[in-house]
C-alpha cells in the first residue's frame, strides 16, 4: 500500500492503461498545461510521458471534447474525455446521452462506443450555482451509459481501469472536494470491479448507503453513533449503475433500517432509486420506512451561510439517521 | 487522382445506375410510409443523388462516412446493402440495425457508414473523432461528413470545423445545400455570407459547386480526396442542390412557390445525367433497360421486405450494454 491522494492515484491508474493498452488516450481541457487538468493535476506530466496525440489538449468545445470522443471509440480507439465539471457536462449531454449511449443499440450491436467520461461532482467551497452540482442521476436515469462515483483514491485508480477496459461508454464521477484527499492504494493492479459496492464498516442496527464523499461523511456518522452504543453498517456503492443490489438487501434484511444519503438534490435523486428498489424487494424485513437525505431542491447558493443550509453535512445525516433508528 | 468522367462513358452509366438506385429505392420508401408499412418517418433524398454518388464514388471502402437524418442516399452510395435498409425501413428480421433503428438510424459499419443521425451536426463532432482514431492508430482513411445547410447554424458544426483545422485531420466536410431547413428557407435565419465564408474564417479550403452536375462532384471530390489523403487536411465542399420532396414523406412541401419546384425539375440529377448519356451514344433501350432493371431490383427488396418475419418483441433487451444490462422479462431494471 501506498498512501496518496485521489487525484494522484487517479492520474497513476490512467498512466497506467495508457502504458497497458496503446489504443488509450485522453482528450480534454488544459491536459498538457501546468497544472493538468482542472488544477488539480489528474493528468500533470502525462503529457511528457504520451505526447500530444494521446494527451489532445482541447479547445473549449465540450460538444465536441464528447462528440470526438464517440467517434474515436467507434473508428477504434477507446478515448477517456474529460468534461472538467458535471456542471460543463451539461453542454455535452447531447452527444453522451443521443450519441453515445445508443450508438450500440440504434445501430443493432454493429459497434461499441468504449469511452470514459469524467465529470467531476460535488460543492467545493463557494463554488456557487454552475461549478457544484451532482448530476449522477441524469445519467443512471439513462439507458447504454455505466455511472461510477467512486469515494476514495484507490476506488478512483481502481475503477478508472474498470471504465477503460469495459466496452461501454462511462461516465466517471469524482467529487471535487476528494481531489486532495489521502488514502492507501495498493501496489499491484488495483482493479476495481463496476457494480460491486464495498461495506467500509459492520454493523446490525442500520444500514447507511452513500457513495462518492458522502460515504465518508457515513463513516464519520457511523462512528459518532458508535459512540452512542449504536451499530451502524455503511455501504460505500461506488457504482451508481448497475449497482450492488445483492449487497443492500443482505444489509437490510440484516438490519431491517436503511438510510441513503446523497450530496445531489434531493427529489428525483438517486436515493430515491435505492429507497424504491429496497422497499420492493425487502419490505418484509424493513422495521420501518427507508429514508433518504439530499440536498433541498434549489440551486447551490455563494455566501457560507447559505452554502451551509444546502449541504447534507454529518449533523444532518445524523439526525435522520437517528429518527431512523428510533422509528 | 485525376478524373474526367466525360471520357468514361462507362463509368457514367455505373454512377448513374447508383443514381437510380437510390431514386428507386427513395420512391419505394415513401410509397411504404404511405401505405403504413414504414413507421415513424422517411426523409428521403429525392433530387440530391448526385452529390452522395459522385462523393462516394470517390471514396474507399474503408474511408469513414457519417450522415444525418436524410442518410439513405448516402448509405447506398457508400456500398450499403439495399435489401438490408428496406428490411430495416420495415423493421424486419436481416434490417442493417436488426429493426432497432429505422430510417433514421442506418448504419454499415462493415463499409465505414458509420451511421445516419436524428440530431442536426452531430455527425460532424463524430467525424472529428473518428479522424483521431485514425491518426493514432497510423491509417490512411479519410472521413467524409455530410450536413444539411440547416446544420450550418449549430454549434457543433461550429466547434467540429475548428477542432479539424486545429489538428489537421482528415476530414472531408460535405455540406448538400438544398436551400431549406426543415420547412423553413434557410437564408432567412442564416446571418453571413453562408457556410464557404464560415469554414474560410477558420482556415478551411471551401469550394461551392453545382452538387446536381454528377461531373462537377466527381471531378472536384477526386482532387479534394486526394489532397485531404496526401495530408493536406480539412476541406469543405458546398453542392448546391434543390430538394424536391418535403421536410419527410408526410410533408407535402405546399409551402414552396410551385414555380420554382418546376424550375427545380428542369435541373435536377436525374434528367441531366441522362441527358448526357443520351448525347453521348448511351442508347434510350438502354437507358430503358436499366431504369427497369433498378426498379425491379427495389420491388424484389419491397416485396421480400413486406413478406419478412419480424424480429421477437425480446430482442428489445439485447444490445443495450454489457455491464448492467436490462433482464428480460423487464421490471424496469
Amino acid at each position: 500500500m501506498t498512501e496518496m491522494t485521489f487525484a494522484d492515484a487517479v492520474r497513476e491508474g490512467l498512466a497506467e492503461e495508457m502504458r497497458r493498452d496503446p489504443l488509450v488516450w485522453a482528450l480534454g481541457e488544459d491536459l498538457s498545461t501546468a497544472h493538468g487538468g482542472t488544477s488539480a493535476n489528474q493528468y500533470t506530466g502525462l503529457i511528457d510521458e504520451f505526447g500530444p496525440k494521446r494527451i489532445v489538449n482541447t479547445p473549449i468545445s465540450e460538444n465536441t471534447i464528447m462528440g470526438a470522443a464517440v467517434g474515436a471509440a467507434v473508428a477504434g480507439t477507446r478515448p477517456v474525455a474529460d468534461l472538467r465539471m458535471a456542471d460543463f457536462g451539461m453542454c455535452a449531454v447531447d452527444e453522451l446521452v443521443n450519441q453515445a449511449a445508443k450508438i450500440r443499440y440504434m445501430f443493432g450491436g454493429q459497434a461499441r462506443v468504449p469511452l470514459v467520461v469524467r465529470q467531476a461532482i460535488g460543492v467545493r467551497k463557494g463554488a456557487a450555482a454552475q461549478h457544484s452540482q451532482s448530476t449522477e442521476a441524469w445519467y443512471v436515469h439513462t439507458p447504454g451509459l455505466v455511472v461510477v462515483a467512486p469515494g476514495t483514491p484507490a476506488d478512483g485508480r481502481g475503477l478508472l481501469k474498470s471504465a477503460i477496459r469495459a466496452d461501454d461508454p462511462v461516465v466517471f464521477m469524482e467529487h471535487k472536494d476528494l481531489w486532495v484527499a489521502t488514502g492507501d492504494v495498493p501496489d499491484d493492479e488495483g482493479v476495481v470491479p463496476i457494480g460491486v459496492a464495498k461495506t467500509v464498516r459492520t454493523g446490525n442496527d442500520l444500514t447507511l448507503v452513500s457513495w462518492s464523499k458522502m460515504a465518508r461523511l457515513c463513516e464519520e456518522v457511523a462512528e459518532t453513533l458508535a459512540g452512542d452504543g449504536v451499530s451502524v453498517e455503511v455501504i460505500d456503492l461506488r457504482s451508481l449503475w448497475p449497482w450492488d443490489t445483492a449487497a443492500v438487501y443482505a444489509s437490510v434484511r440484516k438490519t431491517g433500517r436503511l438510510l441513503v444519503a446523497q450530496e445531489a438534490v434531493q427529489t428525483g435523486g438517486f436515493a430515491a432509486e435505492v429507497a424504491t428498489d429496497v422497499t420492493e424487494h425487502c419490505f418484509d424485513a424493513l422495521k420501518t420506512h427507508v429514508r433518504r437525505i439530499g440536498a433541498p431542491r434549489m440551486p447551490v447558493p455563494y455566501a457560507e451561510p447559505m452554502e451551509n443550509e444546502y449541504r447534507v453535512t454529518p449533523e444532518r445525516i445524523l439526525a435522520r439517521a437517528r429518527e431512523t433508528l428510533a422509528a | 487522382m485525376s478524373s474526367n468522367l466525360a471520357n468514361e462513358p462507362a463509368r457514367v452509366v455505373a454512377m448513374f445506375r447508383k443514381m437510380l438506385l437510390i431514386r428507386a429505392f427513395e420512391e419505394a420508401a415513401g410509397e411504404a410510409f404511405h401505405a403504413g408499412n414504414v413507421r415513424g418517418s422517411v426523409h428521403q433524398y429525392i433530387g440530391e443523388e448526385s452529390i452522395a454518388v459522385g462523393i462516394c464514388e470517390n471514396l474507399r471502402d474503408d474511408d469513414f462516412l457519417t450522415s444525418n437524418h436524410r442518410g439513405h442516399g448516402h448509405s447506398i452510395a457508400k456500398g450499403a446493402d439495399p435489401r438490408a435498409m428496406m428490411l430495416e425501413l420495415f423493421g424486419r428480421v436481416g434490417g442493417t440495425s436488426d429493426g432497432k433503428g429505422g430510417s433514421m438510424h442506418i448504419a454499415d459499419f462493415s463499409v465505414g457508414m458509420l451511421g445516419a443521425n436524428g440530431v442536426i451536426a452531430d455527425g460532424c463532432t463524430i467525424s472529428v473523432g473518428a479522424a483521431q482514431s485514425i491518426r493514432l492508430l497510423k491509417q490512411d482513411r479519410i472521413v467524409v461528413n455530410f450536413i444539411g445547410d440547416g446544420g450550418i447554424n449549430r454549434g457543433p458544426f461550429m466547434e467540429a470545423l475548428n477542432w479539424a483545422k486545429v489538428y489537421e485531420l482528415p476530414v472531408l466536410f460535405v455540406c448538400e445545400n438544398n436551400q431549406i431547413a426543415a420547412t423553413t428557407t434557410t437564408r432567412l435565419v442564416t446571418a453571413g455570407e453562408g457556410i464557404a465564408k464560415r469554414a474560410e474564417s477558420f482556415g478551411i479550403p471551401a469550394i461551392t459547386i453545382d452538387g446536381n452536375d454528377l461531373f462537377e462532384v466527381d471531378s472536384t471530390t477526386a482532387r479534394v480526396v486526394a489532397e485531404i489523403r496526401n495530408g493536406g487536411g480539412p476541406q469543405l465542399i458546398q453542392a448546391m442542390t434543390y430538394r424536391l420532396r418535403g421536410h419527410f414523406a408526410h410533408d407535402p412541401a405546399d409551402y414552396r412557390d410551385p414555380k420554382e419546384v418546376e424550375a427545380a425539375l428542369g435541373r435536377e440529377p436525374m434528367v441531366r445525367t441522362e441527358a448526357w448519356l443520351l448525347e453521348n451514344g448511351v442508347g434510350v433501350d438502354e437507358i430503358a433497360a436499366l431504369k427497369a432493371e433498378v426498379d425491379a431490383e427495389i420491388a424484389g427488396y419491397v416485396e421480400e421486405a413486406v413478406n419478412a418475419p419480424w424480429p421477437d418483441g425480446s430482442l428489445a433487451f439485447t444490445d443495450v450494454q454489457d455491464v448492467g444490462a436490462p433482464a428480460y422479462p423487464g421490471e424496469g431494471r
